[in-house]
């Protein structure tokens, strides 16, 4: 890879100072970040590593809200985040164990990789990141594949969820990289269920608008029966047509549902 | 009788260093005032070479020299290792294999030039300076559109992409043609056997190292075979007199065939290394593996299989299309045709075979042996045609296999396929593993599953693979421009321990224990006294290395012949200690003693004396003990089993899951059972990976799609059963002196179309009208199999 | 920048650069090569090695960020006298390796499991094991050895 300054500040104010500087750029757990550089298809000047920032690190469960440092590790999510059941297994379901030590809830939102398993529950649980400057709802927050509404040097410090009754995130994995080739997160709240998918859409991480209105009214497997998407707006690839995806999509859905009970 | 000899469970010795982090792998050597190679490589699938300015790479920090094909001007081409010749009697087209990119490049990661400086990273960044005009060219992807009038070419000075148009018995063309139009059923079926990229977890390494006060140079390569290197590269590329050319290959991290192959990486840092006087390294990424390591299979082929009323097999016709990529890898040739088409009657009585191999050149990443080697892509075929011809007759697959197996009284057996079986028992092996997996209550099973919503499934092959490879004379005749005998030199010390130096050489099979066994229990003594040595051109005799399961028959073989040599040496020197005739000299548990008497003397007695000829007899018998046998085998071997893979799949996904592997293998005598399981064990993880995750995909453009593990499917642990394997059918080799078949390659040639008879098997049972996915049959291509069907 | 770790018990100091892996790190400038390197996209798992504790891919993580921590390799696993420990005397007895290659990886995921989860079952052996890829065995022997390691009945893995 380029070569780079390595910088590793103490606080979030220091941090947000240091990415002021031309080219630098944040560093979570690295676990995306790395491989990129190594291919020689990133080059920051600076890198400025978020993992010594201790007000970024923790899980806070109080008020019906688990609220998840940006620099916690899945690993601590998925067996801190006790509270929030759905997001504790979705966490100890991403990569491998020893990529979950190091990867960070707040890199993986801040890549928004269309693959990823947290933006599902980001958006399925209609979550609050929290940055540096402000606070951003999920529903604006991401703006496509590896798009989002973070500002240059914006750092995510948190993300807020509300617990919702029931929730469950069902993966199916692509085979080589084991990332989402779709993901669903069905989170059941008291005005309604919010189903998020993502590894399938052609926009990143997306809501189903049909599925949700359908949950709502009858939270059952059933409810989706019906309901279809187009495989047209959906990914295919080497590992799958759109349209397999559009399909798995409904199965997943189905049977998230299902495991909400 | 020693407790570690033949038959023994012995753990492996070389595990300490390899569970300690002490294995010493070629990239771990580093040598004072290294520099490192980075190889800039074709972006593009085919294209012109306008020019290549390398002013401003040069200039840069760190920089030592830049090389280019201009460079090797006086250099040779990789050589092939094998001269096919067609069906009409004339010899392949066989194009020149640069070692670096002439005028055009072929495929994506053909090396254009390389960089050598004090870092890699130095390297790789003067490499990103290098201004390259490659004016592209259309790539040539599809092997049936290769061979149209007029279709682009890969090499401009061949007169087509044929490399050749083989056929294999060409006497018996007609005959196949006649059998099958008079045939009361055929079977037809068209397949692809999925191109796969070998992926040893160790990227190959080269290291060269030019001396120039005694003008010696040494390769350190992740070899399986370094004197075919030497003799390759020495011979035939750099003109290096094999006694100043040492190459060694340390501890290899697996090889699976990829890295039997003389690359051009290899040739480059022996040459440079001279050119610059420092030594040079290159390591592979992993990235760099996918688009520079031969690949394998890459087949497409139409099968069709002749039945008579009594459904007995009367012929069998095939159509394949090999892919060889942009160039010819070392053996690549020899892999579609000699390798493949000797196998075509497989474990039957088929009287009659034809096989048709087109082979043919595309702007893609050469292609060569992987695992099984041609064997996996005839057994893929017939196991998959006749699975589908019981389907079509209404017949139990197992029952359609035995009504058609050769007899345990047949043997030896003269195929129509040139080859002949010297032992064998395929009854035995499909009856061990129809027990062994509960044959008879599968329906029980499959209602189990079905009341959970999931479709099980059942599937069966038998296998016969020739391997052990091969009489010398023989593949002289077929085309191979090398011996395929092997080496041994066992040199006894004074004090009765044993050195043996080995051709084969081990990059995961254990051979440091399991030739030491066998030395063991020849001798009787402990196998603690037998240090067995490889890997190093300059300690070895001329050997041809490891590859087709040929260590032990081969390899072991030769060690067996020097070690008898040894005995025998023994025993005279015995009888003159002891003052007895040679002819009444016993050796058994590591002492000699006299028929019928109580004198005896120690092997170390003997091995002393040898040494200390002080009481010996010198007028007769020079001193010391050190023999060296070279073995070439008078046939292959042919181990053979039965294999059954039980799957589920779920019908909401098209997701296979494997229930269960089990493996009935025959594979002659056993030496190690516990590291002849382990060799099946991932040989069947291999095939399983085939058949149902690993591809290798080329966009419409040539670049590789599946180019790195976040794309190129491998194996998991979550994605293998617990195996179930047994040899306890064996039907010793005939013509080696161990008896031995060789087990390397059995499981990824066996389990391939077990699992997808299986899959189709649950298809079936499911209510689905699906006779054929080509692999991988991952989970979209089973859902969209079951939405046609 | 100077980097100093513990590594395997031992004060260790090397110059890196900022783009330096730990991998790198420990193979080049601390000459630990029982480290392995066998991709470049962070998921074959031979680079395993734990960082206060937690396994981590070191060819995924900067020298930089382990400056000041304790890392244990490989190389650390035995006793000082060479004695293998459990987990390694199990690979050997149920020939949990092949080439070896993959093996220091497997070898340190298998130690970071059984801390966590001290019996596992066969299937979370495998589940765990999703990071680490071995060519060699199949995994067969490599589940069977970690189970036994656990002190647990291999005869739970099918016969060979």
């Amino acid at each position: 890879m380029y070569n780079f300054e390595f910088v590793k500040p103490s606080t979030v104010a220091e941090a947000v100072a240091a990415l002021k500087d031309e080219g630098a750029q944040a560093l979570g757990g690295g676990q995306t970040l790395l491989p990129t550089m190594k291919q020689r298809l990133a080059s920051p000047e600076t890198l400025v590593s978020l993992s010594g920032i201790a007000e970024m690190i923790g899980v806070n469960a109080a008020g019906g809200t688990v609220t998840i440092g940006g620099a916690t590790s899945h690993a601590a999510v998925a067996a801190q985040a006790g509270a929030y059941p759905a997001l504790a297994a979705l966490a100890g379901g991403i990569g491998d164990p020893a990529v979950r030590n190091r990867g960070t809830i707040g890199g993986s939102v801040a890549n928004n990789d269309p693959a990823a398993c947290y933006p599902s529950a980001v958006l399925a649980s209609g979550a609050t990141v929290v940055t540096n400057a402000r606070e951003i709802a999920a529903d604006d927050y991401f703006q496509g594949m590896f798009a989002t509404a973070l500002e240059e040097g914006e750092i995510i410090t948190a993300i807020r969820f509300p617990v919702p009754q029931a929730a469950n995130y069902q993966k199916f994995e692509q085979p080589a990289s084991r990332f989402a080739m779709a993901g669903v997160f069905v989170a059941k709240y008291a005005d309604g269920v919010r189903v998020a998918v993502t590894g399938a859409g052609n926009d990143g991480v997306f809501r189903w608008a049909e599925a949700e209105a359908a949950l709502s009214a009858n939270f059952s497997p059933a409810a989706i029966e019906g309901l279809s998407l187009s495989g047209d707006d959906m990914i295919g690839d080497v590992h799958g047509s759109g349209a397999y995806r559009a399909h798995l999509v409904k199965v997943l859905t189905k049977r998230a549902v299902a495991a909400c009970g | 009788m020693p407790k570690d000899g033949i038959g023994a469970s012995t753990k492996r010795r070389e595990d300490i260093r390899f569970l300690t982090g002490a294995g010493n792998y070629t990239d771990d050597i580093n040598i004072h005032g290294q520099t490192y190679a980075h190889f800039v490589r074709s972006d593009v699938a085919h294209g012109k070479i306008n020019n290549i300015d390398t002013s401003a790479a040069e200039a840069m920090d760190g920089v030592i020299k830049i090389f280019t094909a201009a460079d090797f001007a006086s250099a040779g081409g990789i050589p092939c290792g094998w001269q096919v010749t067609d069906r009409f009697g004339q010899p392949m087209q066989e194009p020149k294999h640069p070692i670096l990119a002439e005028g055009k490049v072929r495929h994506v990661g053909d090396p254009i030039c390389v960089v050598i400086a004090e870092t890699l990273e130095q390297a790789r960044d003067a490499g990103e300076a290098i201004e390259i005009d490659i004016e592209e060219l259309e790539p040539v992807l599809n092997m049936k559109d290769a061979l149209k009038d007029g279709a682009t070419k890969v090499h401009d000075d061949l007169t087509s992409n044929l490399c050749y148009d083989w056929g294999f018995v060409e006497e018996n063309r007609d005959a196949v043609d006649a059998a099958i139009k008079s045939a009361h059923h055929v079977t037809t079926l068209e397949l692809v056997n999925n191109r796969l990229v070998p992926n040893p977890m160790e990227p190959r390494v080269a290291v060269g190292h030019y001396a120039r006060a005694n003008d010696e140079y040494t390769l350190y390569t992740t070899s399986q075979n370094p004197h075919v290197i030497r003799l390759l590269m020495g011979a035939f590329v750099l003109g290096i007199p094999e006694h100043k050319l040492r190459v060694v290959a340390p501890d290899v991290g697996g090889g699976f065939g990829s890295k039997i192959y003389h690359y051009a990486e290899e040739a480059f840092v022996t040459y440079a290394s001279k050119v610059i006087n420092r030594p040079v390294k290159w390591t592979s990424t992993r990235s760099e593996a996918f688009i520079s390591d031969a690949h394998g299979r890459d087949h497409v082929t139409k099968i069709e299989l002749a039945m008579d009323e009594n459904y007995m097999f009367t012929a069998v016709r095939t159509d394949t299309y090999a892919n060889m990529g942009a160039y010819l890898s070392t053996f690549a040739p020899s892999i579609p045709t000699w390798l493949h088409g000797t196998l075509m009657a497989g474990n039957y009585t088929t009287p009659l075979v034809y096989v048709n191999v087109k082979a043919v050149f595309t702007n893609t990443v050469p292609v060569d042996a992987y695992r099984g080697a041609g064997r996996p892509e005839a057994t893929f075929q017939l196991e998959r045609v006749i699975d589908k011809a019981a389907r079509e007759i209404g017949m139990d697959p197992a029952e359609l296999r035995r009504r058609n197996f050769i007899k345990p009284e047949q043997f030896p057996y003269q195929t129509p396929v040139a080859v002949m079986y010297d032992t064998g028992n395929y009854h035995a092996t499909l009856d061990k593993a129809l027990e062994m997996t509960d044959y008879a209550n599968f329906d029980k099973r499959a209602a189990e599953s079905k009341a959970r919503g999931k479709l099980r499934g059942y599937g069966l092959a038998h296998f016969i693979e020739a391997c052990g490879i091969a009489p010398s004379n023989l593949v002289g005749q077929l085309g191979a421009r090398a011996g395929l005998y092997e080496s041994a030199t066992v040199r006894v010390n004074a004090t009765g321990s044993i050195s043996v130096f080995t051709g084969s050489h081990s990059h995961g099979q254990g051979h440091e224990t399991t030739f030491a066994q066998v030395v063991a229990e020849m001798i009787g003594i402990d196998v603690s006294q037998i240090d067995i040595v490889h890997g190093d051109t300059s300690k070895t005799p001329m050997g041809m290395g490891t590859y087709g399961s040929r260590s032990i028959a081969v390899g072991g073989s030769a060690m067996v012949r020097a070690t008898e040599k040894i005995i025998n040496k023994a025993k005279k020197i015995a009888a003159h200690l002891l003052e007895a005739s040679e002819a009444d000299i016993e050796l058994k548990d590591g002492k000699f003693s006299v028929a019928g008497t109580d004198k005896s003397v120690e092997w170390a007695g003997v091995t002393l004396a040898a040494y200390v000829p002080h009481n010996y007899p010198l007028e007769n018998l020079e001193p010391g003990l050190e023999e060296t046998a070279f073995y070439d085998p008078a046939n292959f071997t042919y181990p053979s089993g039965a294999y059954v893979c039980e799957v589920e799949v779920d019908p909401d996904t098209g997701k296979v899951d494997i229930l269960g592997f089990t493996a009935a293998d025959d594979f002659g005598n056993v030496i190690n059972p516990m590291i002849v399981a382990g060799q099946v064990h991932g040989g069947v993880a291999q095939g399983i990976g085939q058949a149902l995750l690993e591809n290798t995909v080329f966009d419409e453009n040539g670049q590789l799609l599946t180019g790195s593990f976040m794309d190129y499917a491998m194996p998991r642990a979550s994605d293998m059963p617990s195996f179930d394997v047994d040899h306890s059918c064996q039907t010793p080799c005939t013509h080696n002196p161990l008896g031995v078949k060789g087990c390397g390659e059995a499981g990824a040639i066996g389990s391939p179309p077990a699992v997808v008879n299986a899959v189709i098997d649950a298809l079936q049972r499911g209510g689905y009208n699906v006779d054929h996915i080509d692999m991988p049959v991952s989970p979209s291509r089973v859902w969209a199999a079951m939405q046609q069907g | 920048m100077k980097i100093t770790m513990t590594v395997n018990g031992k004060t260790r100091s090397g110059e890196a650069e900022g783009r330096t892996l730990l991998v790198n790190f420990l193979r080049d400038t601390l000459g630990l090569t029982g480290t392995h390197v066998g991709c470049d996209t962070s998921q074959c798992g031979a680079c395993v090695v734990h960082v206060n504790g937690q396994a981590v891919k070191s060819c995924t993580m900067l020298a930089a960020e382990a400056d000041g921590a304790q890392v244990s390799t490989i190389e650390g696993q035995a006793a000082p006298d060479g004695t293998l420990n459990t987990i390694q005397q199990a690979f050997q007895d149920h020939h949990g390796l092949q080439c070896g290659f993959c093996t220091p990886g497997m070898v340190m995921s298998a130690t970071a499991l059984l801390k966590e989860n001290p019996k596992p079952t066969e299937a979370e052996i495998r589940h765990y094991l999703e990071g680490n890829i071995c060519r060699c065995t199949g995994y067969h022997n490599i589940v069977k050895a970690i189970m036994a390691a656990s002190g647990q009945d291999v005869g739970a893995i099918a016969a060979e």
